[in-house]
């Protein structure tokens, strides 16, 4: 097999000596969609932030491309612009439209021409259903539409990975389909993805493979099938089992 | 009231109500500058800077701009530095406001950082590019409410202006009063000409923070 | 410390001096600042009456506060009452009378914000817990409006000190005046005086605010969350 896109070993995070991360060690293909699951708190979010560079790790090695992701060093914002990552909270900038929030870093951080950029991130709000909204400011936005918005932005910028960290879980249900749809079909189109979310269903519809973390180490790692419906160690099982409720009538 | 005394003192106050603006004006202009200034090196956690400029805060603010003023002018002279007295006035109206548009500001960064600094970083942005293009904009805004008050506040001190021989509206009035006994009209010159200044900022400031509290920011 | 003018600090009884001074301008705010703790809190509960028409006089009261300079208020209490009611207050007087006018405007409009700051949600699960109205505002309430209003109050304590020192402009002896004095009985002897006594009066004046300030932060940070 080719080299892994992004690279993770022995990857090690605490904050104040509490340690959300202990020994990650992950390989992530080109095209490859990874869903990671696992309880609050096992530390999920964590791994998306640090291979963003948001975190300072304590040790291990993150490397994008044979490339070193180290937060603390002047290129991480080189690094930044060929990850996207796409938040639970609309991040969307309210005092920018929502044209003007998707153009900004391509122009400004990446320097590309505007003309250019502008038509490009026109076509990607064509096709999530947004051209219509462009000249809107977020706060004319459902939560639904600007979490759309917040991952053509991500997009825009040309990642080589989008990372995902629940972006539904602060959705009314009914918006959370139409973000979901719109992650589905990125995923169709070959995007390298790596997706924390609670969406069990959905998980097993995107994911090539499937991560499951619990108390900051990989507990279980599967594809969809070998993973829902045959879960190998007892914590996985456990984890599913939350989700299922008893009739009691 | 005798209108003649009235027409008469007229001109006198115009023009110590347009000293007062001019130095009220540039003291706030200073003061935004240098309340912006201290916000963004506080925020950054420049060390040194960091710990001089929280110094300054806190003796600004914990003293009276009476006493300040009286300082720069009546005192530095002795000590070598000598500056005029209008330019005592920018400064001490300056250096108090700093103190006070710098908490402005910092709580405007603070809650604008705290939700959008990681998906700016996230797009590859430098730390002084989030600062500019993002958080400023948005902290300037939500901070307008305590900016305006601040302003309000400043304008209303350089009311002590008259302690270092400036010949703003409060000493006209004092002269005057002590020179003829035309209490009633020269307090009431005085009263309509401090509304003359203030009351326009007063109700910018409410227009503005009623149009503000429609403003979401965030979510 | 002859250069510096600090000398003329410890003649005599010089010192004790600056300290009756500043005693004499704390004296008027600490009675100003008491009354209208008191006022305040009248105030800011007559402010959140619904009767369209307590809520006018309340809003130009507190607009005229708001507006007027200190000092314009003093002028016009020192020379206007001589002049309009043939009164002859003194400067003390006036001075109280002023900033209490002045520190009810505002601690009225702390206790307003403090009392309809408390979200709408506390009362209604206060009641919805079967509480008494007399309950739930001594339990819930104002406990919860005291936390806001207190680091508040604290900053505006701080706020009526530093504006005490005004009152030297209608001829208070207060701290700045003693040192005004000293400095003119000892113009020949030390010229340089006016750095070390200003500077002094500077560090007094910070002394006596800072604490305020200093526990209006502890609190506001220890309650905050």
């Amino acid at each position: 097999m080719a080299d892994a896109l992004l690279k993770i070993e022995h990857l090690r995070k605490s904050y104040d000596g509490n340690v959300v991360l202990k020994n990650i060690n992950l390989k992530v293909n080109k095209g490859e969609v990874i869903v990671i699951i696992g309880p609050s708190g096992c530390g999920k979010s964590t791994l998306l932030r640090c291979i963003n560079g948001l975190e300072p790790i304590q040790g291990g090695t993150i490397k994008l491309d044979k490339e070193i992701i180290d937060s603390t060093s002047k290129s991480i914002t080189k690094l930044r612009q060929r990850i996207g990552m796409v938040f639970q909270s609309y991040d969307l900038f309210p005092h920018k439209t929502v044209l003007q929030n998707i153009i900004l870093a391509p122009t400004l951080v990446q320097k590309r021409d505007k003309k250019e950029v502008i038509a490009e991130a026109e076509q990607l709000l064509d096709r999530v259903g947004l051209l219509d909204k462009k000249d809107s400011y977020p706060r004319q936005l459902s939560g639904g539409q600007k979490q759309r918005v917040a991952i053509v932005r991500a997009l825009c910028m040309h990642p080589e990975v989008m990372l995902f960290d629940e972006v539904t879980a602060a959705l009314d249900p009914e918006m959370v389909r139409e973000v979901l749809d719109t992650m589905l079909e990125l995923a169709r189109q070959g995007s390298t993805m790596l997706i924390v979310t609670h969406e069990m269903a959905f998980a097993q519809a995107v994911s090539d493979r499937v991560i499951f973390l619990d108390n900051g180490d990989i507990v279980e790692e599967g594809t969809p099938d070998e993973f829902f419906n045959h879960p190998k160690t007892e914590r996985a099982q456990k984890f599913l089992h939350t989700f299922e409720f008893e009739h009691i009538k | 009231m005798d209108w003649n005394v009235i027409t008469e003192y007229l001109p006198l106050y115009w023009k110590a109500m347009l000293l007062t603006l001019r130095i009220g004006w540039i003291g706030v202009a200073l003061a935004v500058l240098i309340g912006l200034m201290t916000a963004v090196i506080i925020h950054f956690r420049v060390p040194v800077l960091r710990v001089v400029f929280k110094i300054y805060i806190e003796i600004f603010r914990n003293t009276p701009l009476l006493i300040q003023l009286s300082f720069l002018y009546f005192a530095l002279p002795k000590i070598g530095i000598k500056i005029s007295a209008e330019v005592c006035g920018w400064l001490g109206l300056g250096l108090l406001g700093g103190s006070y548009m710098s908490e402005a500001f910092r709580s405007g960064i603070e809650v604008i950082d705290s939700v959008q600094r990681e998906s700016a970083l996230s797009l590859g942005m430098t730390n002084f590019q989030v600062m500019i293009h993002i958080i400023l904009p948005q902290a300037f805004s939500y901070s307008i409410p305590a900016v305006v008050a601040n302003i309000i506040f400043l304008l209303k001190e350089t009311s002590v202006f008259s302690a270092v021989s400036l010949i703003d509206l409060m000493f006209r009035a004092k002269d005057l009063i002590g020179l003829y006994y035309n209490t009633a009209e020269c307090l009431t010159l005085l009263v309509v000409f401090y509304l003359i200044i203030l009351l326009p900022v007063s109700i910018l400031g409410t227009v503005l923070e009623r149009r503000l509290r429609y403003a979401s920011f965030g979510t | 410390m002859q250069a510096l003018g600090l000398d003329v600090l410890f003649k005599g009884s010089n010192f004790l001096r600056l300290l009756e001074g500043l005693w004499k301008a704390l004296g008027i705010s600490l009675i100003a600042v008491a009354l209208s703790i008191v006022l305040g809190i009248l105030f800011g509960i007559v402010m959140t009456v619904r009767n369209p028409v307590v809520k006018a006089v309340c809003r130009v009261y507190l607009e005229i506060v708001r507006i007027m300079p200190q000092m314009v208020l003093l002028f016009l209490v020192f020379f206007g009452t001589t002049r309009v009611f043939g009164w002859n207050l003194n400067a003390e007087a006036a001075s109280v009378i002023v900033f209490t006018f002045w520190g009810t405007a505002e601690m009225g409009d702390l206790v307003r914000g403090a009392v309809t700051g408390v979200p709408k949600h506390q009362y209604e699960s206060a009641f919805a817990l079967g509480m008494t109205k007399a309950q739930a505002y001594l339990t819930v309430i104002i406990p919860l409006a005291i936390r806001q209003l207190i680091p508040q109050s604290m900053n505006l304590i701080t706020r009526m000190i530093k504006t005490t020192s005004l009152v030297m402009m209608i001829g208070v002896v207060e701290v700045l005046k003693v040192s005004q004095q000293i400095i003119e009985a000892n113009r020949m002897s030390s010229p340089n005086a006016v750095f070390g006594l200003y500077l002094t009066v500077f560090i007094l004046y910070f002394v006596a605010c800072w604490p305020f300030s200093l526990l209006a932060k502890r609190l506001e940070r220890k309650w905050s969350n």
